[in-house]
């Protein structure tokens, strides 16, 4: 039977079993990456590099396994707002607690205004 | 395409197959957003905890094992590999690699929640628990220090340099301001007294990071059953013979789902078992 999307008689599209082996290859290796990087250090950058390949990690996820590249644009549109609506709420939150954070760590913000008078 | 009309799985408010899939998919995907938006709560509570307590990510990390943790997400790939190969499967009218391939993912979850078991056993055993359950009783760990599920005593003057057993909060922030000279010790000369006392020192409140982690994990954890259960599902139809190539809706929506599992899984590998 041939593989191919065009050549489906039903809906939604075929992956190539190909292609399906090769995106699990690269998932392979960005985990071995990622669990490699970890006896270099790279200072703030840490969290950067780890991050950046499990996007990696997902967007081959999403694009491949779940179909996404071959699919109506609106359900990405639908992943890619609920991303962006998390991302706001941790950015946003982040700011927030950067305000206030330092006086609510007990034990570390003396305030010994008595004193220097 | 053979005639919509007698299409045994159209619904009738349906115009034909393809609208009827198109349909469904949508609705799948309006769920995996709802999803993202439900991990998204943790994963902010995760950025607002290490953003400002890091020192607590990176002492209490170490009690992880990446091996396992790294093992669990080849695992999980694997398992999203066959079941992307299994929904091909049913749109190609292979019944019975469709069968081999939902069977293979199902192993795929049980091993996961098999080694996730034998984590969590090994936490509960030594203590490493969320919040005030807290006792940790390591080897090399904690059995010469306070319980701290106190607060962490202020910062100490330099001329009372502190007897054994004596935790300090080595938070990245910054006093809020400075005392007067003298009787505030700086918190790198702080750290070099305890050195020179020959203290082992652990942070404050590292039953955070247990909490975070028992409720990431956790959750997924669920979804890790609720998706065997749904798999079981579609194995069962798919040995009934349900599905071909112009029904396989269910076995691609679970597939979905499955793989949005995997992806949350792909975050939370790296920003709890490598923190460095």
């Amino acid at each position: 039977m041939d593989a191919h999307g065009s050549s489906h008689e039903g809906v939604g599209h075929v992956m190539r079993r190909r292609v399906l082996f090769r995106v699990l290859a690269a998932l392979l290796v960005l985990t071995y990456i990622t669990v490699a990087v970890t006896s270099f250090d790279f200072g703030r950058w840490n969290l950067v590099v780890a991050m950046a390949i499990a996007v990696v990690k997902a967007s081959l996820v999403v694009m491949f396994f779940m179909h996404l590249k071959y699919d109506k644009p609106f359900n990405g549109m639908i992943l890619i707002v609920s991303l962006a609506l998390v991302a706001l709420f941790i950015v946003i939150a982040l700011d927030d607690t950067r305000h206030y954070q330092h006086n609510v760590i007990p034990g570390y913000a003396p305030e010994i205004k008595a004193n220097t008078q | 395409m053979s005639d919509p009309a007698h299409a045994p799985h159209l619904q009738h408010h349906f115009e034909t197959p393809q609208q009827q899939f198109d349909a469904g998919k949508l609705g799948i995907w309006l769920f995996l957003a709802t999803e993202i938006l439900l991990f998204g709560g943790l994963f902010c509570a995760y950025a607002i905890y290490r953003a400002n307590h890091p020192e607590i990510f990176v002492y209490a990390h170490q009690f992880l094992n990446k091996y396992w943790g790294g093992t669990n997400t080849v695992i999980l790939l694997c398992s999203s590999l066959t079941m992307a190969w299994a929904v091909r499967a049913a749109q190609l009218g292979e019944r019975r690699l469709l069968i081999v391939l939902l069977s293979l993912t199902l192993l795929g979850a049980m091993g996961f929640l098999g080694i996730k078991y034998v984590e969590y056993k090994e936490k509960w055993e030594h203590g490493l628990l969320w919040g005030a359950r807290y006792a940790p009783h390591v080897e090399g760990h904690g059995a010469e220090e306070p319980p701290l599920t106190k607060a962490p005593p202020p910062p100490a003057p330099a001329a009372a340099a502190p007897p054994g057993g004596f935790v300090v909060e080595r938070s990245a922030i910054r006093p809020a301001a400075p005392g007067p000279e003298g009787t505030v010790i700086a918190a790198e000369e702080q750290e070099e007294h305890l050195e020179a006392a020959g203290i082992h020192r652990r942070p404050a409140n590292v039953q955070i990071f247990f909490s975070i982690y028992f409720l990431m994990t956790g959750l997924h954890g669920i979804h890790v059953l609720i998706g065997m259960g749904a798999i079981v599902w579609i194995l069962v139809r798919s040995i009934r013979g349900d599905f071909g190539p112009q029904y396989f809706t269910p076995v691609d929506f679970v597939g979905l789902y499955w793989h949005l599992v995997d992806l949350i899984w792909i975050f939370l590998f790296p920003l709890l078992y490598l923190i460095h």
